[in-house]
């Protein structure tokens, strides 16, 4: 390996890291808020992805259709939990972020998507039917779990995770997609050059980055939102809703994961559930910074994605295995770390 | 009874199976595959719903058991029944290793980690050419039986079966023993099983090991039945969908899970054949209804379908062991002998002074209390003498040896026994377990002889005690029921109990009189009075002014952390520090 080869392996590497530190950031966030692991991040980076290219090609994606579905159940869901306190006002405010909205954007994606949109309409179509999933996924699976333990909304998130995977088969089949980069600049860097794809995914991660700081660093909101991680009592004290809290950071993450896989779809080809194994990679680098703390998991989402882009170079085969692996290292560390006994209660 | 009489109406109709004359072979072939499911999910249900750890990589285990005997069979012509043992061993070495090194991590992490052991295992049997790549390994032979190969569906039903109520009768008996109590003790009794000498690191490990080595017994009957593998079932999916069949029968007993890898094997045949002529494509797409069969379950029934059927949530039949004579008891100390010297006890989280430099000791037959008002820190002095807490600075010397940074578990081998404020008991242990674990370090039997059904003369012995010392503090008639259905009074008496189940040195009790009536405070207190005449020490954190008084020796005050003053009940009471303490001073 020379020196050429390197620089172009850990441009490459960043570039990947991007993606992973997105999904690392989102995983951070829902944890962090809700205690949900959440394994179908990488649903939405596919659905992204897939949706964008339903556009590309001229059609009108399953995810359309599925929104509705999703919205109608949330609906059902959001008044059985409000069963106890439903007058006029909540009702309609369930109807309209459940019905009206899925709605709104559905008759938009069938009035605009068989006439092929531009790429920056699709992408916001495509934002706009996924980012609402993660809201009404929340309502649907996790809401009526927020008494569990971790490890029951770690499977009820393997569970969603198995049936998002599925869907995802039957609305948009077997094959793979990819979709045109958001530019097709090159930028001559040294040896090496830079492509305006790259540019964007970086610019994007780092934009995200500083917004989410400044949401939960600066903003009442985003203090609410860290004050029912800690103490979801205390915070329904206050009067900060723990049902406002989820579905807030649920539609982040869909919006960040779908964001990822309009930005992932140009270099890679994305199946139906390619999304799992991207999101597993932002799992490495959410788990090596600990779950908790965002420029740590950013940090080690480069980390994940130079390791990978060098196993590629070198292994290529176990380049999975080596991406995985990575985390042991990290377990054994913390475990050293761990208090010797603790109850978990 | 309902819970045994269907599970044997169950596997009676297992058994009938194959004299049935007409029976379509695809029934056995769907029926062996949920045998060989039910076998990694009653190891599962020991890991998950018994000591509270979640692992998604069991399917990796049940690969590890059928390459290793693929390997062994091909290429040195072992016979299956010798490559069996190495099967079982390989899946227990793999879980030895990943358990030391992921186990001690609480919660999440282990769970994240076998996700990542799993999809690792997966691309290396994909890409490794001694194991034939996503190809796998062909060519295998069948199980030879007395001469007699089983090659059909119908024949191996039979052996696959025979290993399900196999693994069924051992786990029972492994979750009975000795070790069986520790590794119930594991699901928010930690800190408890560590006071009374349970290594719960050691014994996670254990359940670990032996989940993997179930696993491993279905790799081996999975290679020799297709005669034939590749990666693909041995991947996190596979791992997800035994999760899948755990959590829906019931993680609790090990019925459910039996019932969950049934239910769940031939639901999955059924979707594969209505689904994709539903929805006009072929694929995967029971995955949908498992997805969404997983998020029902955990909201409407999270205990499973099983305890539905029976109406019945207690795992494990009560527990009658023969009548023997109880542990021979630890030699009594001398009297006045120091058993407990604790020498400037600190403890502080972050600024905060918990305790601040506490002298005090304990000799034995003497009754020692620690009062104080609410948060001078009695507790933690407690924690900090029995190891729970870690010592910031100061010194702990029991029997004249230092102890301080010791764990729990060390100190409780040197013969002390303590009680909790928040009563710590396993609800779903009867009271008799509950009180039996605290002869833990009186017993050895370790698992392979709790699980082999060895360990008969121990258990009854060990059972023995502890219904003796159950009768001692007048709860003898209480011994079956589960622990959690005792009023909170009671249930500070059964940990007395448990306590001397140790034949402690050393007694500490923290509040035991909390929560009694008058009668049952003056029974606790006549009790007292008898361990001290038989030599024990007693240290005691007391809220009950009479009872302290009336009973102790010696009163050690605490306030804000610090002591105020030491010396016999009399004049402590006269003290004007004390009275100012606790009233508050005269403005």
């Amino acid at each position: 390996m020379d020196a050429t080869i390197l620089m172009l392996l850990l441009q490459d590497g960043v570039v990947n890291g991007a993606i992973y530190a997105l999904i690392a950031l989102s995983l951070v966030l829902v944890f962090t808020v809700t205690r949900v692991i959440l394994i179908p991040q990488g649903e939405f980076v596919a659905f992204g992805a897939l949706t964008l290219a339903a556009f590309e090609a001229g059609t009108v994606p399953g995810t359309v259709p599925l929104l509705l579905a999703l919205g109608a159940a949330a609906c059902a869901a959001d008044l059985v939990e409000a069963r106890h306190a439903l007058d006029a006002r909540r009702i309609l405010r369930i109807a309209l972020r459940d019905l009206v909205l899925p709605g709104a954007v559905a008759a938009l994606a069938y009035a605009l998507g068989p006439g092929k949109p531009t790429l920056a309409l699709g992408i916001a179509l495509t934002l706009a039917i996924v980012t609402p999933m993660g809201a009404y996924l929340h309502s649907i699976a996790f809401r009526p779990l927020e008494k569990a333990s971790v490890l029951v909304l770690l499977v009820a998130a393997v569970g969603v995770h198995l049936a998002l995977t599925g869907l995802g088969l039957v609305f948009f089949g077997a094959e793979g997609s990819r979709t045109p980069p958001l530019s097709d600049a090159m930028l001559p860097a040294g040896p090496l050059s830079v492509s305006g794809q790259s540019l964007w995914m970086i610019g994007l991660t780092l934009a995200i980055i500083v917004a989410l700081w400044a949401f939960f660093g600066l903003t009442l909101l985003g203090k609410a939102l860290m004050a029912t991680a800690v103490n979801r009592l205390g915070a329904r004290l206050m009067g900060i809703g723990p049902g406002m809290a989820g579905r807030l950071s649920f539609s982040v993450a869909a919006f960040i994961g779908a964001l990822s896989g309009v930005l992932v779809a140009p270099l890679t080809t994305i199946y139906y559930d390619t999304g799992f194994l991207i999101g597993l990679k932002g799992f490495v680098a959410a788990i090596i910074g600990g779950l908790a703390s965002y420029p740590a998991a950013a940090a080690a989402a480069v980390l994940v994605g130079i390791i990978e882009s060098v196993a590629a170079f070198e292994a290529s085969a176990f380049k999975e295995v080596i991406v995985f692996m990575a985390i042991i290292p990290v377990l054994l560390w913390r475990s050293a770390r761990a208090d010797p006994v603790e109850d978990e209660e | 009874m309902r819970q045994s009489l269907l599970a044997a109406l169950g596997l009676l109709l297992v058994a009938a199976l194959p004299f049935v004359p007409g029976v379509p072979p695809f029934w056995f072939t769907l029926l062996n595959y949920a045998g060989l499911s039910a076998i990694v999910v009653v190891g599962l249900v020991v890991l998950t719903g018994i000591a509270g750890i979640m692992s998604f990589g069991q399917a990796m285990f049940v690969g590890i058991g059928a390459y290793a005997t693929a390997l062994l069979s091909l290429h040195l012509g072992l016979s299956p029944w010798l490559s069996l043992p190495v099967s079982l061993a390989a899946s227990g070495l793999a879980a030895l290793v990943i358990g030391a090194i992921t186990l001690r991590l609480s919660g999440h992490y282990l769970p994240l980690g076998t996700i990542a052991w799993n999809i690792s295992f997966f691309y290396v049997l994909g890409n490794t050419d001694a194991l034939g790549r996503y190809d796998g390994l062909s060519g295998l032979p069948p199980i030879v039986l007395f001469g007699f190969p089983l090659v059909e569906s119908r024949h191996l039903f039979a052996l696959i079966w025979v290993c399900v109520a196999l693994s069924i009768l051992v786990t029972q008996r492994l979750l009975r023993s000795r070790t069986g109590r520790a590794i119930r003790a594991l699901k928010g009794g930690v800190i408890a099983a560590e006071a009374f000498g349970v290594d719960t690191g050691r014994t996670r490990i254990v359940a670990f090991v032996y989940a993997a080595m179930l696993a491993g017994l279905s790799g081996w009957l999975y290679a020799h039945m297709q005669r034939a593998i590749n990666p693909t079932p041995f991947g996190l999916n596979a791992s997800i969908e035994v999760l899948l069949m755990t959590v829906l029968g019931g993680a609790g007993s090990v019925w459910g899970g039996v019932f969950g890898a049934t239910l769940v094997t031939l639901l999955k045949d059924q979707l594969q054949n209505v689904l994709p002529l539903l929805l006009g494509a072929q694929g995967n797409f029971e995955a949908i209804v498992f997805g969404i069969l997983f998020v029902l379950i955990l909201q409407r029934a999270p205990d499973g379908l099983w305890p539905l059927l029976t109406r019945r949530a207690t795992p494990l039949p009560p527990h009658h062991p023969a009548p023997a004579a109880p542990l021979a008891p630890r030699p009594a100390e001398p009297p006045g002998r120091v058993l407990l010297d604790a020498a400037g006890l600190r403890k502080t989280f972050g600024g905060l002074v918990a305790v601040n430099d506490i002298d005090f000791s304990v000799k034995a037959g003497e009754v020692v209390a620690l009062i104080g008002p609410n948060g001078a820190g009695k507790s933690t002095t407690f924690n900090l003498v029995t190891g729970v807490a870690r010592l910031t600075a100061g010194r702990v010397r029991l029997f004249d040896r230092d102890v301080s940074g010791e764990p729990a578990r060390a100190i409780a081998r040197l013969g002390i026994a303590r009680t909790f404020q928040h009563v710590k008991l396993v609800g779903g242990m009867s009271v008799i377990e509950n009180v039996a674990l605290g002869a833990h370090l009186r017993g050895r039997a370790g698992p392979v002889r709790g699980a082999l059904g060895l360990d008969g003369a121990e258990e009854a012995a060990i059972f023995a005690e502890a219904r003796r010392q159950l009768a001692r503090v007048g709860l003898a008639e209480l011994a079956d029921r589960p622990a959690s259905s005792l009023a909170l009074g009671q249930q500070r008496i059964v940990e007395i109990a448990r306590a001397l189940c140790l034949s402690p040195a050393l007694l500490l009790l923290d509040e035991p009189a909390a929560g009694l009536r008058f009668r049952e405070k003056q029974a606790l207190g006549d009790l007292l009075r008898q361990l001290r005449r038989d030599g024990l020490g007693i240290l005691l954190v007391e809220h009950d002014m009479d009872f302290v008084m009336g009973l102790a020796d010696r009163l050690v005050v605490m306030n804000f952390g610090a002591k105020l003053c030491e010396g016999p009940p009399v004049a402590v009471r006269t003290n004007p520090a004390v009275v100012e303490a606790y009233l508050g001073s005269a403005a």
